[in-house]
Parts: C-alpha cells; sequence; structure tokens
C-alpha cells in the first residue's frame, strides 16, 4: 500500500496556494504510507535556466564547492541553495550533465530530479513532517505530485522513496510493485539509462524517460508501459508542461479522480480530495484500467 | 421509522465514535451522517433496523457486514462497499469503486450510478442492482444472489462463476470463463420485477423484458447432481432473507 496525490492547475485560481493545497492533500494519505514521503513541485523558473535537486542524506557536503566545480566542468554560471539535507542547483548549463556528474563526483550524494521547472524533496518518516520540512504548503507552481510509501520491494531509504525522475521534467509516483524490473533496468542501462537505487518504481520512471528521449510523448510512452511492464500499478506522472495517470489492465491499486475549471486532482483515495476548494462541485471518477489519462498546460 | 434523526458530523466525531452509537442504537432509530469526505468505515456493523442516511461521499468498506436496518449514501463511495453484506438495504445515489458488495451473503444493495471493477466478487447470495455500468470482472466467483445491471458490463463478466445470476440490460464487453447467456425464464422475470421494484428510481426505468441473463456453464467448477438439494436449500434461504428485506 502507498498513498499518491497529484494536482494540476489548469487556471491561474489556485497556483499561489499549489503547494498548500498538495500539502493538505498528502496529509490525509498518511496512513496509506507512513514509512517515507516526497514531493516534486513544477514552477516555471526561470527561462533558460536548468534547476538540479541533489540529496546529501547524513553528508556534510560543501555545496560552494561543488557548485564551483561544476562551473569549471560546464563553462557556465551555477548557484546552489541547500535546504536541509537537500541542495537545488542552477545554471544555464546541461542539467544531465550536472546530473551526471554529481552522481560520479560526490559520493553518496544523489540527483532526486533535474529540469527547469522540477524541485523534488523525499525523506523516511512522516509524510507531514517531510512536507513541513523542505516547505511544501509555501511552494507555488503550476502542478505537483507528492507520494507516502508502504515499502514493499526495497528497503525503507530516502533513495527508496517517491518520486522518482530520471529524465528532464519528468517524475513519477507509484503505487503498486512491478514483477519484471530486474530485467528491465538492465534492458535500459544497455541503452543508456543510469539508476540509482534498486527500487523497481524507478525501472518504471527510467523506462518513460527512455521512452521520451527516444522521441516518443508521454503518452506514447504509457502505451509502451502498458505492454512492457508486467506487475500491479497505479502510475501518477508529472511533465514539464502536465500529468497524465496509468493503471494497469487489472487495476487493483486504487485511483480517484476529480475535475473543476480550475484544476485536476488524483488520489489514492477521495478522502484526499474532498478537502479541495470546490471539491463537492467536481466531476470525480474512477479511472478505467488501461487507459492513459493526460492533462496538459499547452491544452 | 420514527422520531428525530440522531446527527453525526464526521468533522467533529470520530467514525468510531458514530459506528458505536449505530451499534447501540435500538430499531427504529434514525441518523444522518454530515461531512463524511471519503471517511472509511461508515456505518459499519449494523445490526438493528434502523436508518442511516449519509449526506456526502464516503470511502473504503462503507456499511460493511451490514445486516439489517437501511443505509442510504448521498455521493460516491470507494472500495467495499457494503462488503459482506448479510440482510437489510444499502443505497448509494452516486458511484462506487471497486469491489462493491463483495461476498454479500444477502440483503439488497442499490447503486444508482456505476460501479467500479469486480463489483459482486464471490457474492454469497445478496441482490445487487446497478443503474450503470458495472467494471470488469463483476461477479467473479459469484456463488448466490443476483446481480443487475440496467447498464453495460465490463470485461471478464461472471468469470468461474457458480450459481449467482446475471441480468445485463446494456452491452457486455465479453463474459469469463465458463459464464454463459441463459434463457429468460418467468421466475427469471418475476426476480427482475422484484428486484427493479425495490431498487425504484436507481434502476432507471428499466422493465424486466429488457435484460439478458447469464449464468454459469458449470463446466469449470465440480458441479454434481447429487449436491443439487443443497443448492436448491441455498438459494431458498438467500431468496427467503432478501423478501423479508423487500417487504419491510
Amino acid at each position: 500500500m502507498c498513498g499518491i496525490v497529484g494536482l494540476f492547475c489548469k487556471t491561474e485560481t489556485h497556483r499561489h496556494e499549489l503547494g498548500r493545497l498538495t500539502a493538505v492533500m498528502l496529509r490525509e494519505m498518511r496512513d496509506r504510507g507512513p514509512d517515507s514521503a516526497g514531493f516534486a513541485v513544477y514552477d516555471p523558473g526561470i527561462v533558460g535556466r536548468t534547476r538540479i535537486t541533489v540529496l546529501a542524506e547524513g553528508l556534510e557536503v560543501d555545496w560552494g564547492q561543488v557548485a564551483a566545480a561544476l562551473e569549471r566542468v560546464l563553462g557556465a554560471e551555477v548557484t546552489v541553495r541547500p535546504v536541509h539535507d537537500h541542495a537545488v542547483f542552477s545554471t544555464g548549463g546541461d542539467g544531465r550533465t550536472v546530473r551526471q556528474w554529481i552522481i560520479d563526483n560526490v559520493a553518496g550524494a544523489s540527483v532526486l530530479s533535474y529540469g527547469d521547472q522540477i524541485e523534488l524533496y523525499k525523506a523516511v518518516g512522516d509524510p507531514d513532517l517531510v512536507a513541513e520540512r523542505y516547505d511544501l504548503a509555501g511552494r507555488a507552481g503550476t502542478h505537483a505530485l507528492a507520494h507516502t510509501r508502504m515499502a514493499t520491494e526495497s528497503a525503507v531509504t530516502t533513495n527508496g522513496s517517491h518520486p522518482f525522475v530520471t529524465g528532464a521534467d519528468t517524475c513519477l509516483v507509484h503505487n503498486g510493485s512491478l514483477s519484471n524490473h530486474n530485467r528491465l533496468r538492465r534492458f535500459l542501462e544497455a541503452r543508456g539509462e543510469s539508476f540509482q537505487t534498486e527500487n523497481d518504481s524507478e525501472v518504471a520512471a527510467g523506462y518513460l524517460s527512455w521512452r521520451m528521449r527516444s522521441g516518443d510523448t508521454i503518452s506514447g510512452a504509457l502505451e509502451g508501459a502498458l505492454s512492457d511492464l508486467d506487475g500491479f500499478y497505479t502510475f501518477a506522472i508529472g511533465v514539464a508542461d502536465g500529468f497524465a495517470i496509468l493503471r494497469d489492465p487489472i487495476a487493483c491499486k486504487p485511483a480517484v479522480v476529480a475535475e473543476t475549471d480550475d484544476w485536476v486532482a488524483m488520489s489514492s483515495e477521495y478522502r484526499a480530495i474532498a478537502r479541495l476548494p470546490g471539491a463537492n462541485d467536481a466531476e470525480i471518477w474512477e479511472p478505467e484500467p488501461a487507459r492513459i489519462y493526460a492533462w496538459s498546460l499547452a491544452a | 421509522m420514527s422520531g428525530v434523526a440522531r446527527v453525526f458530523d464526521l468533522a467533529e466525531v470520530s467514525g468510531r465514535e458514530l459506528n458505536q452509537a449505530l451499534h447501540d442504537a435500538p430499531s427504529g432509530e434514525s441518523f444522518e451522517v454530515v461531512n463524511p469526505r471519503g471517511a472509511h468505515a461508515v456505518a459499519c456493523g449494523i445490526t438493528a433496523d434502523i436508518n442511516v442516511v449519509v449526506r456526502g461521499s464516503v470511502g473504503y468498506y462503507c456499511a460493511g457486514m451490514h445486516e439489517r436496518g437501511r443505509v442510504l449514501v448521498e455521493g460516491n463511495a470507494s472500495t467495499g462497499l457494503a462488503e459482506n453484506v448479510m440482510s437489510g438495504v444499502v443505497h448509494i445515489t452516486g458511484n462506487a469503486t471497486m469491489s462493491a458488495g463483495a461476498t454479500g451473503c444477502g440483503g439488497l444493495l442499490v447503486v444508482g450510478g456505476n460501479a467500479g471493477a469486480r463489483c459482486g466478487i464471490s457474492m454469497k447470495g445478496v441482490d445487487i442492482v446497478v443503474g450503470g455500468n458495472v467494471g470488469h470482472m463483476s461477479a467473479f466467483m459469484a456463488q448466490a444472489g443476483n446481480l443487475v445491471v440496467c447498464g453495460d458490463a465490463a470485461a471478464d463478466l461472471g468469470d468461474s462463476i457458480y450459481e449467482a445470476q446475471i441480468f445485463v440490460r446494456g452491452n457486455v464487453e465479453s463474459l469469463g470463463a465458463d459464464c454463459v447467456r441463459k434463457e429468460i425464464r418467468p421466475e427469471h422475470l418475476d426476480t427482475l420485477g422484484r428486484l427493479l421494484a425495490a431498487a425504484g428510481e436507481a434502476a432507471d426505468g428499466a422493465k424486466p423484458g429488457d435484460f439478458r441473463r447469464y449464468g454459469s456453464a458449470r463446466r469449470l467448477y465440480n458441479f454434481t447432481i447429487d449436491n443439487v438439494d443443497a443448492l436448491a436449500a441455498a438459494a431458498e434461504t438467500a431468496a427467503a432473507t432478501n423478501t423479508e428485506v423487500a417487504g419491510s
């Protein structure tokens, strides 16, 4: 069991309080996943600048020194903002290069996300405390995904917490378990994906990133997932301009979606949606099995 | 039902307090539940002939193990609505998600909207009337009782079914293993007439003649004619329970 929430602001109305509303939803999903939690928030950011969120749990890292080293590698300016045991780098240089450089050169650090719009935080412990420590409630933006984890396929660690990212501005939260992730991980590694954990959900994120880097849209990548992923899943996937939902064909893992003129929300359970402004008048439905649902800011 | 309904506001009191009050109530009392906001296990384990109205949507296992009495939900319900219902009536005006009426042994479950996957899974005598559609694998391993679907049924309807009966007014995407279409005889029209009447407006104006019947081909499970008396006795018990309920 795990808890998923996603909130996508179709209009400006609630963007200033995106984080607060996401925190309200996350709180309702605490008892589905008390082991750990994480969230990703998308905001427009600054055009031409990529942000890279890094986790250095239990490490003393001189982030200024890392930024200086990255500037030499990239030949571009790099700034850094520490947030407890996370740090958010910002640069006009290539985010994917930064990701790989940090993985290769900062021992013990994990790159949680990179992209123009995404920041991503995760930690072990009470989801409410995780939200508070990284100030989820204070964040504005267009859309957010969050997850509460009850670990099944791998250990209770921060790195095993969701969301997972392996591509630019792409992240995934997962309720369920995959059965073919080891074989799929080897397949993807042979095609240039790199993984930082033993977690099955990270493989699903890597699969989508690989498909999208190969030219697929998010919907195309999810079509592929339906035939290539074996196991139970309800996925919520964030991309730069929107989010998507997919449940496996058996659909054992719950999901509910609600939509108003201003927002689309999805969650493992309705009670996370019930507290959103306008929830009583929202159109509410259960996503069908093996059907891709996607919302885009462009649409 | 007599007297003024006692009101429980789930924004103020816990579900546990509500359920304890329902368990302690003598037959004839009425209750109103407000602000359920998707809470789990609302109105579970009722055993008296009481009347409960829930104004809003509920979470998992609403009216689980329900016996006698009546629960009306004005909204939607999540997984396991009326799971293992024994008798009485559970009625929701909106949609139900997965496994509505699962393992129900008797009584009547009415879903005004759609029911999700595995509606009536392993049902053991409950009657279920769904005004809209049902999801995939509904009536999976259903053993006794009636599932009436006024809309469409998704894939693998009645997979591995035993002796329950399924009636569908709309389209059936596909039948599961060992589930076949069967002829409608007068006794089936009587059953449909009784259940559609009990469901009232939720039945969407459906008439008994609008339905097709599905049931077990009896090739998959170990059906032997020597046990037919036991089957008939079980069916009679279920029918007796349901008739009593429908008449109350």
